[in-house]
């Protein structure tokens, strides 16, 4: 029942006069009998980068789709910077740049070329447009190969132009699907600082989805845990990492030293209610206690001449969050079925 | 001062945002320039022109040799000009230029189309560009328009081409009836063409591979262009079948089911009213009896312009027809298509 409580709670809207950027009421897309996007609820402030994150085949895109009005919900409605997507699409789509899955350009055209067309579709005056890309290329650093063709540019760098090219219109907010997808570690990087200084130069909203956990955490203010096309989560990391620890608190603790002085050591501190090695490293230990254990465990072992070598609370990483999810996700499931 | 990496992008304020640019008012004219601008650059253009412009010189050359060579008969004929493009050498194997374009004009509609859609899919630009602010259908629409349009243009170079090299070799030059009769039967072409085109689309919005949307908009093409009469055959003699004790009336039931058929392909709309407008003798393309043809009865005349259009007017209409079916599937197919593949 606790368990319920806390899913409920995590997608309440924030209620705290922030301006929404994006908002969707219980949003749903079924292909007949599948299911992709299950009763959707999703804010997103004004000006903040929020991240949908969840694995491949979670609905992400097809939510995305819906945001932009190019695919129509089964049920419930969206807003995106105060329109209906469904009803006013033109509206929604003059003020949202899309970076979509795997972006394609005209490859027998130029960069720059690209851009034009985006521009003209967006009704930019052509000498306003010129100014304005050639701006953006410089931003993204794309200025030097602004006038080759496409089909030379490699995956980062058109990665690069879809972003320019989704700031031609000077959107209110981006939506970038997978944007790290398929580039090589070091242009990643390169990619998500690129994304934090466009949000902020350009003061745009940007909604990103991406199934890389670690590699989004960086950027985004806020995200929503997505999968089998429902929400799990959805707030900042650090508050999630805690709704989903609760009371129980669990730390590696790095300790040398014969293991059975060790764990004797680590049973004799106060609260704690569970001891095990870690199964890879055997100078890590595993303890799991009440939340206040992390304020005198090390002032207690060394008491007893122990001197921590390594303490990290679990949980805290990306992805040991996103797979604690994803495996209550499937124990809820099991008990339903 | 640097700003810690892991600040909250709340903490900048947000700067005042303009209006939005105002999208433009008919999207499917931005997509059009497009189109227009990249087809006319392509390499299949210049194939196209290379192909189509050889062999409509060929037909034409034949075709001015053979009424050169029998001037006598044809002194004092007017409409000598337009008849350059509907007739041909009977002695050769060369077609006119009017049958040239009913034969080869169709590849010009699926060399534009074929790749419309499932193209922008290929190369993964189509969800970009309906994210754009325009209505869906621009798309479709601006590609049919820029289409036809470069194959207007095809076909009005190839025209004048074979005009020049007809009045260079018999010193013929066109009278205003001929220009006019000329530009009617250009407007029948294109819409022939244009029927080509617009199944080319659909044959792109429906097949997911260009390649394989060119072969079945390909396979059309060769069936009712070789196997089309021998089909029709097949069908008439079995419904209206001509035993070999047939009466004239079960063999004329036979001919005229055969050409009803027939009717059903836009190649012979095409044909028949080229027939009409390029050549002012022709006063019927039904079935003519023997006896008939040869001791004629109607008053041989040479007909107005005004007249051959109303012969030709049924078959006009039913070739728009098609091609405004034609395009009305593909429309209506790329409307309802989910984004994603």
């Amino acid at each position: 029942m606790r368990k319920r409580a806390r899913h409920a709670r995590a997608v309440v809207a924030p209620d705290d006069g922030q301006e929404l950027a994006i908002q969707t009421h219980g949003l749903t897309k079924a292909y007949g009998e599948l299911v992709a996007v299950d009763n959707l609820n999703l804010s997103i402030r004004a000006g903040e980068i929020f991240g949908l994150l969840g694995p491949n085949g979670a609905g992400k895109t097809t939510t995305i789709l819906m945001l932009l009005g190019l695919s129509e919900p089964t049920r419930g409605r969206a807003e995106v910077v105060g329109f209906d997507p469904t009803r006013q699409p033109l509206e929604v789509k003059r003020r949202v740049g899309y970076l979509p899955d795997d972006v394609g350009f005209y490859a027998e055209l130029t960069g720059r070329q690209n851009m034009r067309y985006t521009a003209a579709l967006n009704g930019i005056e052509r000498r306003a447009a010129n100014e304005k890309i050639g701006q953006l290329l410089e931003q993204v650093g794309l200025a030097d190969a602004a006038d080759r063709r496409v089909e030379q540019y490699s995956r980062g760098m058109r990665q690069r132009l879809g972003m320019a090219d989704a700031l031609v219109k000077d959107p209110a907010v981006m939506i970038l699907d997978e944007p790290t997808a398929s580039i090589d570690p070091a242009g990643v990087t390169d990619v998500l600082a690129l994304i934090r200084a466009l949000a902020r130069d350009n003061g745009v909203t940007v909604l990103l989805s991406s199934h890389l956990l670690h590699q989004v955490h960086q950027v985004c203010d806020r995200v929503a845990i997505f999968n089998a096309g429902r929400i799990l989560a959805q707030g900042q990391m650090a508050q999630l990492a805690e709704e989903l620890a609760g009371d129980q608190l669990e730390l590696e603790v790095g300790l040398d030293g014969p293991a059975d002085q060790v764990e004797a050591a680590l049973r004799s501190v106060r609260g704690v209610v569970e001891v095990h090695r870690d199964v890879r490293d055997p100078s890590l230990w595993h303890v799991t206690g009440p939340q206040a254990i992390r304020d005198h465990l090390a002032v207690d072992l060394a008491a007893r001449g122990m001197s921590v070598r390594h303490l990290r609370r679990v949980g805290d990483e990306l992805d040991e969050i996103y797979l604690r999810y994803f495996s209550r996700d499937e124990g809820d499931r099991g008990h339903a079925a | 001062m640097a700003t810690p990496p892991d600040a909250l992008v709340l903490a900048d304020p947000i700067p005042a945002r303009p209006a939005p640019p105002r999208p433009p008012r008919s999207g499917w004219r931005v997509v059009a320039a497009k189109e227009f601008g990249d087809g006319i650059l392509s390499v299949r253009l210049f194939i196209l022109i290379a192909l189509l412009g050889l062999a409509a010189i060929g037909a034409i050359y034949s075709t001015a040799s053979y009424v050169g060579t029998n001037a006598q008969a044809a002194t004092g004929a007017t409409g000598l000009f337009v008849l350059l493009f509907s007739h041909s050498d009977p002695t050769s194997q060369v077609p006119s230029f009017a049958a040239l374009i009913g034969l080869l004009g169709p590849l010009l509609g699926i060399a534009f189309g074929f790749d419309a859609i499932n193209g922008e899919r290929s190369e993964r630009t189509l969800p970009r560009l309906i994210a754009q602010p325009i209505h869906r259908d621009a798309v479709i629409v601006g590609k049919f328009a820029a289409g036809l349009g470069v194959i207007g243009l095809v076909l009005l170079a190839i025209t004048l081409l074979v005009s020049g090299v007809a009045f260079i070799v018999l010193g013929v030059s066109p009278s205003p009836d001929d220009v006019a009769r000329l530009a009617a039967w250009f407007v029948v072409a294109l819409a022939y063409l244009g029927f080509w085109l617009a199944f080319a689309m659909l044959c792109s919005v429906a097949v997911r591979r260009a390649a394989t949307s060119a072969l079945a908009a390909i396979a059309l093409w060769i069936v009712l262009t070789i196997f089309a009469a021998l089909l029709v055959g097949i069908v008439a003699s079995y419904l209206a079948p001509v035993p070999t004790s047939a009466t004239t009336d079960q063999q004329i039931a036979n001919a005229q089911l055969q050409l009803d058929l027939a009717r059903v392909s836009p190649g012979t709309l095409y044909s028949e009213a080229a027939a009409y407008l390029l050549d002012p003798t022709v006063q019927t393309v039904g079935i003519v009896p023997v006896d008939q043809q040869t001791n004629s009865r109607a008053i041989p005349s040479i007909l107005p312009l005004d007249q051959s259009l109303l012969l030709a007017w049924p078959q006009v209409v039913a070739l728009l027809g098609l091609t405004v079916v034609c395009f009305g599937l593909g429309y209506v197919a790329f409307m309802r298509q989910e984004v994603r593949a």
